[in-house]
């Protein structure tokens, strides 16, 4: 176990440093550098002075050497200062992470809780239109875009409760029941996608795993139905429904941009929108690193959960 | 894909021809309902974008009521914020829709399919190379990554293209790679070379119809990604400009109306669902038809 989380923990690393690169190279597609931005910023100066300022930042420097420094002041929790706000970007970044980190958390868990036993439910009632509609539901969640959901969720509550989240943010430090009511909207609208997909997938491995011999030799030797569906068929069912999850976390963090725009919730989505329209690079390069960070490091726990589920993992 | 089936489509092509292509519709409506479904959403959809201009009741751009006017026997769906007739806007939202999906996923096929051939096909240092390349775009979410093109490169229609390009690159390699690898351990290949064939010919002639099925099924839901990517930036602004209909905009701008006009916040939502919907659904019924298993019974 020991060797494989050091395993798995470097192999994370050495993602992480190819998000950086990933980054640093993104910026480098915007016209002009950050010299020629600022002219844009400050009005004009001599060519003397530019180039001046481009030996000062280490602009006139090869790509790797730049991105080394960048990557070291990096490391060292230095993004830079917004070009809007003037303020150090780590800090912005420091309050926005925990609510996306909250909202991308629920919409997990919310699209896990009920996937798993509608999925589990669906296999064992294979056939039966309660299957039909549950394999229906899930084809329909599939392709829906959740930000279209979204905006349906706000309509449907508008018109029949008369009700809708308040657009000010509240931490969730501040008041947990408050807070709760308003990420309610955007993680179920963030989650039932996802829902949808690992239904599916529980569904179809499940049928899998249930004609499976040991699964017969669980009932022979007289285990209980629940105790057959959960300890032998369902913790073998889990290991394609985990890589799914793992794959689908993309869609999940690349919705929750849109998502938290829609519900004004503050988070790094909605610092990554406010910063491309206002051509605050620093800013942006910041908020998909910290998106591509956030990216790999769940990734990291699902590769976890399948040592946990499945010993082969473990020792292999 | 099963490596045995790979010398009948390669070598003798008309393996199935005792079957017409028409018996093979009406299996696949019979057999695969979904796929079928998805095959006819997509034709349909194809055929709105190709005739918008017949199709759309009045000028898409032209202000011909009242602001957000209920739907009515005039205009089936209604008038938008600038009394523009949505169904017109929808239909022609429709042309944006597939346009940027499939110049998109062409650019990606061809970039993609290309490297991933050779990566697979060559093996070794050139394989390396293009992979890892590929990887570094699958470390960030595909939708952040796109944002942040658009974002970085100015937002236009070209520059949309190419960030949904380039996010949909990386799958269409690693698809093509997998069966390339495969079949160039084959003995068809090997007598290729052997026949003295050179490796442009081998890749167009024998690894290229081996690889298409898997590239084809990967191409319809990277369509469905496509139109989800574009509706998305869209709607934040950062896609298809006004006063060009694109559904992500109408649905962007119309969210705003919600509580005056409702068919601005439905509509172009459940017609960015139906596009999706039918790409998924027909790549669902492709990827049966095209595996062996199902074939053969």
């Amino acid at each position: 176990m020991r060797a494989f989380l050091a395993r798995r923990l470097i192999a994370t690393v050495a993602t992480g440093l190819a998000v950086s690169v990933l980054v640093f190279l993104l910026i480098r597609l915007a016209p002009g550098d950050a010299v020629t931005m600022w002219i844009g910023q400050e009005g004009t100066m001599t060519p003397e002075v530019r180039d001046t300022l481009r030996k000062m930042f280490g602009l006139s420097d090869p790509v790797a050497v730049q991105y080394l420094h960048w990557l070291g002041d990096a490391a060292r929790g230095d993004l830079g200062y917004s070009f809007r706000s003037r303020l150090p970007v780590v800090a912005l970044l420091g309050t926005a992470l925990p609510v996306t980190l909250e909202l991308a958390a629920l919409a997990m868990l919310l699209a896990i809780v009920t996937a798993l036993p509608l999925g589990v439910f669906s296999a064992v009632k294979h056939g039966t239109p309660a299957d039909a509609t549950a394999r229906l539901l899930g084809l329909l969640g599939f392709s829906m875009p959740s930000f279209w959901l979204a905006v349906l969720m706000i309509l449907a509550s508008a018109t029949y409760f008369k009700w809708l989240p308040a657009l000010i943010y509240v931490g969730l430090a501040k008041n947990p029941i408050e807070n709760l009511k308003q990420m309610l909207m955007p993680a179920v609208s963030l989650g039932l996608p996802l829902m949808a997909v690992l239904m599916r997938m529980t569904r179809s491995t499940m049928l899998d795993v249930l004609g499976q011999d040991y699964v017969r030799t669980a009932r022979a030797k007289g285990a209980g139905e629940s105790a057959v569906l959960a300890r032998h068929a369902l913790k073998n069912a889990l290991i394609p429904v985990v890589t799914v999850m793992g794959i689908q976390l993309g869609r999940l963090l690349g919705g929750a941009v849109i998502i938290e725009q829609i519900f004004g919730v503050p988070g790094v989505g909605t610092a990554l929108v406010a910063a491309i329209t206002q051509r605050d690079y620093p800013m942006v390069q910041a908020t998909v690193l910290a998106l591509g960070l956030l990216f790999i490091a769940v990734q990291f726990f699902v590769d976890i959960s399948y040592a946990a589920i499945d010993p082969r993992v473990r020792y292999g | 894909m099963s490596v045995h089936d790979v010398p009948r489509g390669a070598a003798a092509p008309a393996a199935s021809g005792r079957r017409s292509r028409g018996t093979a519709l009406v299996r696949l409506a019979t057999r695969h309902p979904v796929g079928a479904l998805g095959a006819a959403v997509v034709a349909t959809l194809v055929l709105v974008a190709a005739f918008a201009g017949y199709l759309s009741p009045v000028d898409p751009n032209a202000q011909v009521g009242a602001r957000l006017s209920p739907p009515s026997v005039d205009h089936l769906l209604g008038l938008d914020q600038l009394g523009r007739d949505v169904l017109s806007r929808l239909i022609f939202g429709a042309r944006v829709s597939l346009l940027v999906s499939a110049t998109s996923v062409g650019l990606s096929l061809l970039v993609g399919g290309g490297l991933g051939l050779i990566a697979g096909y060559h093996g070794g240092a050139a394989d390396q190379g293009i992979m890892r390349a590929m990887d570094l775009m699958f470390t960030v979410p595909s939708f952040v990554l796109a944002i942040a093109l658009t974002g970085i490169l100015g937002p236009s229609l070209p520059n949309v293209i190419v960030a949904i390009a380039i996010v949909t690159t990386p799958t269409i390699a690693r698809v093509a790679r997998a069966p390339a690898l495969t079949v160039r351990e084959t003995e068809f290949v090997s007598n290729a070379r052997a026949a003295g064939a050179g490796d442009l010919r081998i890749l167009w002639r024998h690894v290229l119809p081996n690889v298409a099925g898997p590239i084809i099924v990967q191409v319809t839901a990277c369509i469905a990604d496509a139109i989800l990517i574009e509706a998305g930036l869209s709607f934040l602004g950062l896609g298809v400009q006004p006063p060009y209909a694109s559904w992500g905009n109408m649905l962007g701008t119309g969210r705003s109306y919600i509580g005056l006009a409702t068919g601005l916040s439905v509509f172009p939502g459940a017609a960015i669902m139906l596009a999706v919907l039918g790409f998924n659904f027909a790549g669902d019924g492709l990827r049966d038809m095209l595996d062996p298993r199902w074939r053969r019974t």
